[in-house]
């Protein structure tokens, strides 16, 4: 069972977050009308074995999205933050 | 039967406290501290079992979990339990417990015979032989098979106990409490930490428990327990065995209370299931021995030497007069050693050249008569062991009479917990097994899981990592000393690895699922080398005890066959649960209408009392249909439609999912996940909005209302509530962060009741005289917000059935009132409530989608919806629905059908297929929904269909294989009612 670090709420089980995977491609800007560009964003992705960095919200909690890095190969979990505020400096 | 084993004295039993207990409806006794295993050895009961596959008799080779051969069933009725283990039973007072898998019973089973079939019923017969000679075979003989092999059956009463789960944390784990995880809990405790120790047994002690009364072991052991008990930071867990470890160290834990006999109308629960996160783990789960292999190694009295001394001095019982005790290494001698003692007539067989230090001298004043260099060849006897036959290398066989063999083989560490945790076994060769790889940080290993065998070391090994745990989660107080051991134990003299025996008969490696020598020697002709083969091949360590005693014996075997050494064998992958485990524990309290949260709208309780049938719709329970329109649904919906086709009907919304979008920017927001265009949307208006996923298929349909400039009031289908919004909250927090706009589900907040019908207005007018109904001033699609004696209503005119229809909204907590108002008010013009069933079936009238029509692979244009999309704004998805597969011609689209023979029905899920079409595969498309038309008259549907409406009027054929039916029906637009949508805007 994983522990996720909530920015708001603190060390919480998984089971309260959800997952929506890579939080390492940018979004194309809405009204990006080049459909490869879409394309990529949404059926593309790399697969690493190793730290990556996640979307997960916590949806029984605060319903904030965060970015959490995690290890896919341990399972280890790192640091998180606020989606919205930005990797902390 | 022989006479009672039990000897006059010693033992941790309590002979004042005898039990009763009943096996196979003979009432027998034993005492307190027994378990049903030396229970049933004391009174003389060799023969437990019938074996899965030969129906060869059986009895305990073990005193512990790894018992492959005593399984019993306990319990009666819903209690009934299965294929456990003897050996792990607590015996109490009352205890009812089966032998299994003999016909007509174990002592004398005609099932046997199958012993006579051996020759052909060797690894991978099964499959091989009913395979053919058609596919399907297999299916047809398995049950035969299945029902001649297998173990114990299971019930299908429901369980009556109650079964709990709990959540925990703690500083240290020490999973163990053999003399290194005593000595672990002891110096972690005392360094400050808080430390659960947890132990499958009743007892505490592990390999101490099986000294004899008094021994300097059995004082050792006391000190112990006395040190760990004396700490109030300790929690210790009897009766608890860690089932697995997982990810961030959680373990899982399953603590039994059978032996209290729980009553569950008092709320005991007869298992818990502990999810316990630890910050270190001491692995401290020692070791199990192996077997030996030779032929007819399975007569009952052929048991590991360790469980004959465990039988012996902790529940004082002789499992013989005469032993015979045959060992690779020095652990059997204190057996024979101590056997000898009680008085029993010893024979020592060591494979090996020489023993450890001293045991030899020992063995010889204890007048124990000890032969070097032999091996056991063949067990005598049927029933009961009646002697061995065995010889030096290459030497003549010799005979021995005697009523017990103790074997032991060699020890294996008990690593399954700690292969949980992805540390990979390694092979140690001056142990003869496999011991733990690296550990992950935070974990610890000390004693017999190490390979080590002394005391004393083990002793130090705990304390050490107790300390070390203590220190890896900040303890700072000092652990003080190790505790000292009495008395040194024998070294443990390195074990050879054991030959394999040259005897005539079975040679069994896998005990409970009868896997023999040949086999693996079978399954290496076959060309089923790896241990992963092996075991699928032969089910070699595929029974419920997961091959503890034999896995190494066969990747040995299998390593031999193959020339190569066992490092380079391996094993196979421990998965947890360590034990078998009940599903009532792993369920808990999550079952019947605990298994998930139920959702209530408002009027829940007037519903039930108002002739409702309920029906589950997602998490939600809503009304099905009201028994004022007939008994059964299928008369009650038609009843509930004609009601608002021709009248007026009030159904509960409250389920609809409903978002406050509101900002300065909500309606750029909702301008950009609509398809249809929002930012000119009027207040005082309301608009149907579809929404895409990014790659272009259909997300969610709804209404959206506004209320003024910023404050937007979304809803959602029932179904994709929750999912709509966490995608509304992914894009505000993830992707446009400068919008200002805030989102908040109000589903709770909100009641929602729909009024429907010709007369809705009338309806209304009598409930809300002092509103103002009118087309000017509420139109089709209008809405109006205002305050009814301070109470915030909102109401929307919106139709989902086709008819003049309005939405109310109201708090939550008025919804009940409101609703009663309304009924009330409008009794004069006949309007009852309707239920989900008519509120559904006047919606595929209408051809409107739904969630059964919205499969997440549909676009737009597969439901008719194109047009909606705008041309002059971006929207989410728009860019990818534009991929050439999309826009191919072939793609499943939504139609409307009309049944064409009277006397037949249509089936959601039936598959569609021209006339022309061969009667295979997945067809042309399928029913989505089906309803009765009070329109038509006639039993009418929604599809999708390849190429949807440039089929229109053209007769396909449904079939429907499950049922045998193939009917005709015609391809029709999918609106049946109101085509030009005059009714919604009268």
């Amino acid at each position: 069972m994983l522990r996720i670090p909530c920015p708001h709420c603190g060390e919480r089980d998984y089971t309260e977050f959800r997952y929506a995977g890579d939080a390492t491609k940018t979004r194309p800007a809405h009204g990006t009308t080049d459909a490869r560009a879409w394309h990529d964003h949404v059926f593309l992705f790399v697969n690493p074995k190793g730290p990556h960095r996640e979307h997960w919200q916590h949806v029984q909690g605060c319903r904030q999205w965060l970015v959490l890095e995690r290890d896919t190969g341990t399972n280890a979990v790192g640091r998180s933050w606020l989606a919205r505020a930005g990797e902390p400096s | 039967m022989t006479a009672s084993a039990r000897l006059p004295a010693g033992g941790r039993i309590d002979r004042e406290q005898p039990l009763s207990f009943v096996l196979d409806h003979r009432l027998l006794t034993g005492y307190a501290g027994d378990t049903l295993a030396s229970a049933l050895l004391a009174q003389g009961i060799r023969l437990v079992g019938r074996s899965f596959k030969y129906h060869r008799p059986r009895g305990l080779l073990a005193a512990g979990v790894e018992e492959p051969n005593g399984l019993l069933t306990l319990g009666e009725g819903g209690r009934r339990t299965p294929n456990v283990p003897a050996t792990v039973v607590e015996l109490h007072e009352g205890l009812f417990c089966q032998r299994q898998n003999g016909w007509p019973s174990v002592d004398f089973d005609l099932m046997a015979a199958t012993s006579w079939l051996a020759p052909l019923l060797g690894a991978g017969f099964y499959y091989k032989t009913f395979m053919g000679p058609r596919r399907g075979s297999w299916m047809f003989y398995e049950p035969f098979i299945r029902r001649a092999a297998g173990l114990g059956r299971a019930d299908h009463l429901p369980d009556p106990d109650r079964y709990e789960t709990r959540h925990a944390f703690t500083d240290v784990l020490v999973i163990g409490a053999g003399p290194a995880g005593l000595a672990a809990a002891r110096a972690a405790s005392r360094a400050g930490c808080r430390v659960t120790l947890v132990e499958q047994d009743f007892l505490l002690g592990g390999s101490l428990l099986s000294a004899a009364i008094g021994s300097a072991d059995d004082i050792l052991r006391a000190t112990l327990e006395a040190d760990v008990a004396a700490m109030p930071n300790v929690e210790v867990l009897r009766r608890t065995t860690a089932l697995g470890v997982y990810d961030g160290d959680t373990v899982a834990l399953v603590e039994r209370h059978d032996h209290a006999r729980p009553d569950p109308s008092k709320g005991e629960a007869r298992e818990v299931v502990i999810t316990l996160r630890a910050r270190a783990i001491v692995h401290a789960t020692g070791a199990i021995e192996r077997s030996l292999v030779f032929g007819d190694n399975d007569r009952p009295g052929v048991m590991l030497a360790g469980a004959v001394r465990t039988y012996l001095n902790r529940y004082a019982v002789a499992v013989g007069r005469q032993a015979v005790i045959a060992t690779n290494n020095d652990s059997a001698w204190s057996t024979a050693l101590d056997l000898a003692g009680a008085g029993v007539g010893v024979t020592l067989l060591d494979e090996r050249i020489e023993a450890g230090n001293g045991l030899a001298d020992a063995a010889r004043r204890a007048g124990v008569d000890v032969r070097h260099e032999v091996r056991l060849c063949r067990a005598l006897g049927r029933r009961a062991v009646q002697g061995v036959e065995f010889a030096r290398r290459g030497g003549a066989i010799e005979r021995r009479a005697c009523d017990v063999v103790g074997i032991s083989g060699g020890w294996s560490p008990t690593l399954h917990l700690t292969s949980h945790t992805g540390s990979k076994p390694t092979f140690d060769v001056g142990l003869d097994g496999f011991v733990p790889g690296p550990f992950a940080p935070g974990h610890y290993g000390a004693g017999a899981i190490m390979g080590t065998r002394s005391l004393a070391r083990s002793l130090a090994e705990g304390h050490a990592v107790g300390d070390a745990a203590a220190r890896h989660v900040g303890a700072a107080a000092s652990a003080g000393s190790a505790p000292a051991p009495t008395e040194e134990a024998p070294t443990g003299h390195a074990a050879s690895p054991p030959d394999r025996a040259p005897g005539r008969g079975k040679a069994f490696v896998d005990f409970q699922n009868d896997v023999t020598t040949r086999d693996i020697e079978l399954a290496h002709e076959e060309g089923y080398h790896s241990v992963e083969h092996l075991k699928r091949f032969t089910t070699l360590g595929m029974g419920t005890d997961q091959g503890k005693t034999s896995n190494v014996d066969a990747a040995r075997h299998m390593a031999a066959l193959r020339g190569i050494d066992m490092a380079a064998a391996g094993t196979t992958t421990y998965r947890p649960p360590y034990t078998p485990v009940s599903v009532g524990a792993l369920a808990g309290r999550s079952k019947g209408t605990h298994f998930r949260a139920t959702r209530r709208t408002p009027m829940h309780d007037w519903h039930l009392m108002n002739g409702a049938v309920m029906i589950e719709a997602g998490p939600w329970l809503r009304p099905w249909y009201y028994r004022w329109a007939g008994r059964a649904v299928g008369s009650a919906y038609v009843e509930e439609m004609r009601l608002v086709r021709t009248g007026v009907g009030i159904s509960d919304v409250s389920s609809l999912g409903k978002i406050d979008v509101r900002g300065p920017d909500a309606a750029l927001f909702l301008d950009r996940v609509y398809v249809n265009a929002f930012a000119k949307l009027p207040v005082g208006k309301a608009r149907y909005g579809v929404m895409l996923n990014d790659d272009a298929t259909v997300l969610d349909d709804g209404t959206t209302a506004r209320f003024d400039d910023n404050t937007f009031f979304m809803t959602t289908t029932t179904a994709q509530a929750a999912e709509v919004m966490s995608w509304l909250e992914f894009l505000l927090q993830t992707a446009w962060p400068e919008l200002r706009v805030q989102v908040v589900s109000v589903t709770d907040r909100w009641a929602g009741m729909s009024v429907a019908g010709p007369k809705a207005r009338e309806a209304i007018a009598l409930a809300l005289p002092g509103v103002d109904l009118s087309s000017e001033a509420l139109p089709y699609m209008g809405v109006r917000e205002f305050d009814l004696d301070g109470t915030p209503v909102r109401i929307l005119r919106l139709s989902f059935s086709g008819e003049l229809a309005y939405e109310i909204y109201v708090p939550a907590d008025k919804g009940t009132s409101m609703w009663t108002h309304l009924l009330e008010q409008a009794a004069p013009l006949g309007m009852r409530p309707y239920g989900l069933e008519a509120l559904a079936s006047l919606r595929i009238e209408k051809g409107h989608v739904a969630g059964l029509e919205l499969d997440h692979r549909n676009t737009l244009d597969d439901l008719g919806l194109g047009a909606m999309a705008s041309k002059s704004k971006a929207f989410i998805g728009r860019e990818l629905a534009g991929r050439e597969a999309l826009k191919k011609p072939g793609r499943w689209s939504l139609v409307g059908l009309e049944l064409l023979e009277p006397t037949a029905k249509l089936r959601g899920g039936a598959i569609l297929f021209s006339r022309h079409d061969a009667l295979e595969g997945h067809g042309r498309g399928y029913i989505t929904s089906v309803t009765w038309s009070t329109e038509h008259h006639k039993l009418i549907a929604l599809a999708l269909y390849e190429d949807g409406r440039m089929h229109e009027g053209e007769e396909i054929l449904c079939a429907y294989p499950l049922k045998n039916e193939i009917v005709r029906a015609r391809i029709v637009s999918p609106m049946f009612v109101d085509p030009s949508g005059e009714r919604v805007r009268a």
